[in-house]
């Protein structure tokens, strides 16, 4: 018997099932948000004696109702908020024993001592809309995240790294843990040069 | 001359569609790696706020959500237009909030049960005194990580 040449299969309808399986794809799935601002909630118990703060280490950061930004009891626009974050916590007015040798602030003695005593307050309404909320969060750790990256490039320059690039790549799960250990004395060293003391007060009523 | 024979007919070539499916296997692809499977269906409005200095998210199964928002259209006339939280596949209470964290922590693997982070996906439209609630009720049974997840953007996008 002649060999026959066997029959081409017909690949017309591939589009077809890929179009099918494209869609399905689409359907169910979803691209996913899995990045955001981190925060620590402060535990319940009640603080038997609060630690006394001297007024001028505390920078009260004030959202009313109405979305309006009050800073140390002033109307502030949010432009304004991370350079006067900054000028705050860098500001070095501290003596003797709360001087801070790496602030290149103006040493305002009617401002914060030291970055370690320094404590932002923030404080917001039940009115508040939650994403000039999260835009003050953001200008707030933005200020923090500068005078790090300050310090860092400044203590770390042969890394060639800034504090916020450096913090990304220890976070990154593919990263080795040997490289991690090598990164983790200078990011603590940097954390504990501006500690981040940012405080939540319970919001005010409305009515 | 023969070189120049008159071209026969007018028609127009068929355009082949052979590399089609080469194309949507591309996009198919993409779209499989790009995306991963939703596990809840989201009942609420849910247009994240902008922020630029965020921090990635933990592995997925360290984390616990939890949406709220106005519910989305075609729910609104059941549940109304007031901003609501949504846990797993059904509206709740703040109340709620407590036991799904303890029901979630029950889930996980006993080494993950101190490392968990919930992450509050809140449309950026709502009030900050449900989340206020939602951050209270968290204190309360412990759950002290939070992240407000955002999108990435510049702050200037929340003011508008």
């Amino acid at each position: 018997m002649a060999k026959r040449a066997a029959p081409e299969v017909n690949a017309g309808s591939m589009a077809d099932i890929a179009f099918l399986l494209l869609i399905f794809f689409l359907v169910t799935t979803t691209i996913e948000t899995d990045s955001g601002i981190s925060r620590k909630l402060p535990p319940t118990d009640e603080i038997v004696d609060p630690p006394i703060i001297k007024e001028r280490n505390i920078f009260t950061v004030v959202v009313n109702k109405d979305n309006r930004l009050f800073v140390e009891e002033e109307v502030m626009e949010l432009d304004d908020l991370r350079q006067a974050a900054i000028a705050f916590l860098d500001n070095g007015g501290g003596e003797g024993e709360e001087a801070c040798d790496y602030c290149q602030g103006k040493r305002d003695k009617s401002s914060s001592d030291n970055p370690e005593k320094a404590i932002i307050s923030l404080k917001n309404d039940r009115e508040t809309s939650y994403k000039v909320y999260i835009a003050v969060q953001n200008e707030l750790v933005a200020a923090y995240n500068d005078l790090r990256d300050r310090e860092y490039t400044r203590l770390n320059p042969m890394k060639g790294l800034t504090y916020t690039e450096a913090q990304k790549r220890y976070d990154d799960p593919r990263t080795t843990s040997d490289e991690k250990e090598r990164l983790r004395p200078s990011l603590d060293e940097v954390k504990a040069m501006y500690p981040q003391k940012l405080s939540e007060a319970e919001p005010s009523k409305t009515n | 001359m023969s070189k120049f024979k008159k071209k026969k007919g007018g028609e127009l070539p068929a355009i082949s569609t052979a590399s089609l499916p080469d194309i949507v296997f591309m996009l198919l692809f993409f779209f499989m790696v790009a995306t991963v499977m939703r596990d809840s269906t989201l009942m609420v409005t849910n247009s994240l706020p902008a922020a630029d200095q965020i921090q990635k998210l933990d592995k997925k199964d360290r984390v616990m959500y939890i949406y709220a928002g106005k519910p989305s259209s075609r729910y609104q006339d059941k549940y109304g237009s007031q901003a609501r939280i949504q846990l797993n596949d059904k509206f709740a209470s703040v109340g709620d909030v407590a036991a799904f964290v303890l029901a979630e922590r029950a889930s996980k693997r006993q080494e993950l049960q101190n490392v968990l982070t919930t992450a509050l996906k809140v449309d950026g439209e709502t009030n900050m005194g449900l989340i206020t609630d939602i951050k209270q009720e968290l204190r309360k049974v412990n759950a002290l990580k939070i992240n407000y997840t955002t999108r990435v953007g510049d702050y200037t996008q929340n003011m508008k």
